[in-house]
């Protein structure tokens, strides 16, 4: 067996010289600190992702988008297909997942201040890839064609609508017309199972090459060890099957909220009907929503609604560009203002989250 | 023909030629009077119209303004000569000349059928026939005429939902009399049947859902014929919808027995005006029964009876059971369209069970139970599959949790084991 | 001692690796079949031989979760209908001798076109659209309208 291994390995050696990089990784380590359990988060979402990726493929062989054949076609899955109810509900578990935990990831990056030098670049990506997420999850929600898919999809398009200028052009272009239709269903149908996959694979791929070249980001203090008291593991085989370990328990509990809290199908949507009382977004749009909801009809001169729009474009788009300007409060240990900020962010975003569904 | 009509013909003919007619009737309120009638003008000036005056009345619209019907010269202002005896004016008719008064017209086929070619004109003929018409005939002047339904200046199609003759509106017109108890004194009947029919199954539909499918009045006692429908025509009074109840129950003994008795066969067990929605406990021997209000304990009609109860508790039974399987498959969230559909074709069984009762024949109504019941079985089988399968689901978990518990401990020792 | 303790631990990941990878597969593979009724949004079912079909009857087929009634008529025509009544949801029958749609329960009457002719019915019978293909009957849902 072993022989068969080697010469296969050879065979491959021989044309794509894969030695030096194989030695590269056969000598990576991971350090290991109070903070390195932050470490795994991105593993989870990776791990969520091909869960994603899996399942979505399986529906993908049942699933029929039409504006009666959407709904008719998921009932069937839950109901007909063996094993479909399972396959559904963890597709539709996993999303929410998958999006909560790269939340945590980001903001364990965040605080661990992971995006400095020579790591913007992987911040960066990685915050396109939460964009890309959020953007799966909410063409995917369409997809049953189910009464509140539809009415938050009305409300979230209607809002995209907002941004002054180009609002209009992005909300036709999403909604591939006036009004929410078949038409846009055959578009998040389309942006659901290629465009994003597309675009998410390749700068996931760019994310996790970072990752592989640079290494780990060590924390200021790990940095600072002499070289004997730096604790480490190899990166193959231990923090691999330390991955797996954690990877089989997620699965776990994905199969339990699967099993136990079977996801809804609800109504099928009737664009005649009003809209049903407390439609709102998925919980990962719920902070944003609710601020938007807060808002006076008008700020200044600017439109609540428009306000809000903006203001969260730039809130996204200095989040984005942390890594250089975080550079400016370096010097200043005492105040921490980017712990402050960040502690800040996490406790709008679930405040406003849970005032959300309170209220 | 007479003087008076030709002269209605004649005025007509000149209101239609000189554009008289409102012709323009809009779909709004404002309907236009005839602009050049010097009875409206005068009367209207006066103030001195009909309480019942409406500018919808169907006579009017079409034409036939108060001339056509009272005679005189509409086109004459003073009213010597508009009212006068020689321009054909007969003022207003007394209450027993009032069915010939609209019968000059409405009994006159050749008249009418300009206007409606398909219009009957026995409604005249028919009223004689009826209770009103034989009393008013004889000098009683408070039972109804031809205004009393139909008032006399605001007539309107009973197809007209606003008519006084529109089937959702006619237990209210018949109550005015008959739910009068004073009025009514001296007639010795019951004046309680709206009260009762409101209370029934066709006066809830009639009255509250405004469905036009379920009887009002007329549609048992007649129009203008209209009479308390006799011990023999009950049935087929009801057999007009209930139309398997007549079929089935007029096959039977009890149909003749019924007859030579002068019992009112449906009527009997259901009531006339206050028929509520019929219960399994009707039939049987049971205390609200209706069966043991003749047979006795012993007598083959008590057995047949016990028979064909226990035939429908049966049936009800096992639905029941399924209905409730159903809820439960609904609750624990697994697919219940199946059910629902056997659990529909058991209560289509159930109904033609319950609608065979009436043939008093336990055999035949059994026959029935025992398709619904196949049915209501078939979708308990289904209903415990899903149970079943909700079940296995909880299954399959723990065994995938168990190998997974299995790798995740043996990973956890191997890891341990590599770090040593 | 460390050595079995090794092995044991090896036989154990691999066992639980095995088990699990079956606990898995299984259910992926089960998807992949087909269930019986392959299709999932009954937008056509069929409903048998054209040419068996008896010339004036009606029969009651399940078209996905609702009854539809399949009329084939004295020139050989076939029709289908929505078979619930619209009056009071009761299911309706084919008269062979009136060539009508009845409902038992009120006495109403419907045309072969599913027009309410007769009785309570305030609303004609919603109309499905049947081919023969093949000597096949083809009940499908009308052309929906937007």
């Amino acid at each position: 067996m072993s022989q068969i291994i080697k010469k296969s390995y050879q065979w491959v050696d021989d044309r794509f010289h894969l030695t030096p990089l194989i030695e590269f990784m056969r000598h990576k380590k991971v350090p290991v600190h109070k903070h390195s359990i932050w470490y795994y988060m991105g593993g989870v979402a990776l791990f969520l992702f091909i869960i994603q990726v899996v399942t979505g493929i399986l529906l993908l062989l049942y699933y029929q988008s039409g504006v009666d054949s959407g709904y008719e076609s998921v009932r069937f899955l839950m109901t007909k297909v063996n094993f479909g109810w399972l396959i559904r509900s963890i597709h539709s578990w996993s999303a929410n997942l998958f999006i909560f935990f790269i939340f945590v990831h980001m903001f364990s990056t965040f605080f661990t201040k992971a995006f400095r030098k020579p790591r913007e670049l992987t911040w960066l990506s990685g915050f396109v890839l939460l964009l890309l997420a959020m953007g799966f999850g909410f063409s995917g929600y369409l997809l049953p064609w189910n009464e509140l898919a539809f009415f938050a999809t009305k409300v979230g398009t209607d809002i995209a609508g907002a941004v002054p200028l180009i609002g209009d052009a992005i909300k036709v272009v999403l909604r591939g017309g006036e009004d929410v239709t078949g038409a846009t269903l055959s578009r998040f149908y389309a942006f659901h199972v290629a465009l994003i996959p597309g675009i998410f694979t390749v700068i996931l791929g760019l994310h996790l090459l970072f990752i592989q070249r640079q290494g780990m980001h060590e924390p200021d203090y790990f940095k600072n060890l002499p070289q004997e008291k730096k604790k480490t593991i190899p990166f193959f085989p231990n923090f691999i099957l330390r991955d797996a370990l954690l990877w089989l328990i997620v699965l776990n509990i994905l199969l339990y909220l699967a099993v136990f809290f079977p996801w809804e199908l609800g109504n099928k949507a009737d664009p005649f009907s009003s809209a049903p009382q407390g439609i709102r977004p998925e919980w990962y749009f719920m902070f944003m929503f609710q601020t938007l909801k807060f808002l006076p009809a008008h700020i200044l001169f600017i439109e609540g609604e428009v306000f809000g729009v903006l203001f969260f474009t730039v809130v996204a788009i200095v989040w984005l560009l942390v890594p250089f300007w975080e550079l400016k409060f370096k010097g200043d240990k005492k105040a921490r203002p980017l712990k402050i900020i960040g502690i800040v962010v996490i406790l709008y975003i679930i405040a406003l989250t849970a005032l959300g569904y309170i209220l | 023909m007479t003087d008076l009509k030709i002269r209605g013909i004649l005025i007509l003919g000149f209101s239609i030629l000189f554009g008289m007619v409102p012709g323009k009737i809009s779909a709004q309120q404002d309907i236009a009077l005839p602009e050049n009638d010097q009875c409206i003008i005068c009367h209207k000036e006066m103030e001195f119209l009909p309480e019942d005056f409406s500018a919808n009345d169907v006579h009017l619209t079409a034409g036939l303004s108060c001339a056509g019907c009272h005679g005189g010269n509409p086109k004459k202002e003073e009213m010597e000569e508009a009212m006068s005896e020689k321009a054909g004016f007969v003022g207003v008719p007394s209450k027993q000349e009032i069915p010939q008064f609209c019968g000059k017209c409405h009994s006159d086929i050749k008249f009418m059928r300009e206007f409606q070619p398909r219009i009957p004109t026995d409604q005249v003929e028919q009223y004689y026939t009826s209770v009103h018409g034989i009393k008013l005939k004889k000098g009683d002047n408070k039972v109804a005429d031809c205004t009393s339904c139909h008032t006399a200046h605001s007539i309107l199609s009973a197809k007209d939902s606003r008519s006084t003759v529109y089937p959702l509106n006619v237990p209210e017109t018949c109550k005015h009399c008959h739910s009068d108890a004073q009025y009514m004194e001296p007639y010795h009947i019951p004046t309680d049947q709206y009260q009762k029919y409101a209370e029934s199954v066709h006066g809830k539909l009639l009255l509250e859902e405004n469905d036009t499918g379920a009887p009002a009045c007329n549609d048992c006692h007649g129009n203008h014929g209209a009479i308390p429908p006799g011990v023999a025509s009950i049935s087929h009074v009801c057999g007009t919808c209930h139309v398997n109840n007549l079929q089935y129950f007029s096959k039977t003994k009890m149909a003749r027995e019924f007859e030579e008795l002068q019992i009112h066969a449906c009527e009997a067990c259901h009531g006339n005006h206050r028929v509520m929605d019929a219960t399994d406990n009707m039939v049987g021997t049971g205390e609200k029964a209706f069966c043991i209000e003749c047979h006795e304990k012993g007598d083959a009609g008590y057995k047949e009876a016990e028979l064909i109860h226990s035939e429908l508790e049966n049936v009800v039974a096992v639905y029941d059971s399924a209905k409730t399987l159903q809820n439960k498959v609904q609750r624990i969230g697994m697919d219940d369209a199946d059910i629902n559909y056997l659990l529909q074709e058991s209560h289509q069984s159930l109904i033609q069970a319950r609608t065979l009762v009436h043939t008093f024949d336990h055999e035949k109504v059994g026959d029935k139970t025992k398709e619904g019941i196949m049915k209501a079985e078939d979708a308990i089988l289904l209903a415990n599959k899903e149970v079943k399968d909700y079940k296995v689901r909880r299954l399959g978990f723990s065994v995938a949790t168990m190998f997974i518990t299995i790798l995740v401990i043996a990973l956890f020792f191997k890891i341990r084991q590599i770090e040593k | 001692m460390a050595m079995k303790r090794r092995r044991f631990l090896d036989i154990l990941l691999g066992a639980g690796l095995l088990g699990w990878l079956g606990s898995v597969l299984y259910p992926l593979i089960s998807f992949l079949k087909p269930p019986p009724i392959p299709k999932a949004n009954v937008n056509s079912i069929k409903a048998g031989v054209a040419s068996q079909f008896p010339i004036n009857s009606g029969q009651i087929i399940k078209f996905g979760r609702k009854p539809v009634i399949l009329i084939k008529m004295e020139s050989g025509d076939f029709r289908a209908f929505s078979a619930i009544c619209t009056h009071l949801d009761c299911i309706v029958q084919y008269r062979k001798d009136l060539k009508q749609i009845w409902c038992a329960c009120h006495n109403g009457h419907y045309d072969l076109r599913g027009i309410n002719i007769a009785g309570p019915p305030p609303r004609p019978l919603d109309e499905y659209k049947v081919n023969i293909v093949n000597d096949e009957i083809i009940v499908s849902r009308p052309e929906q309208a937007g």
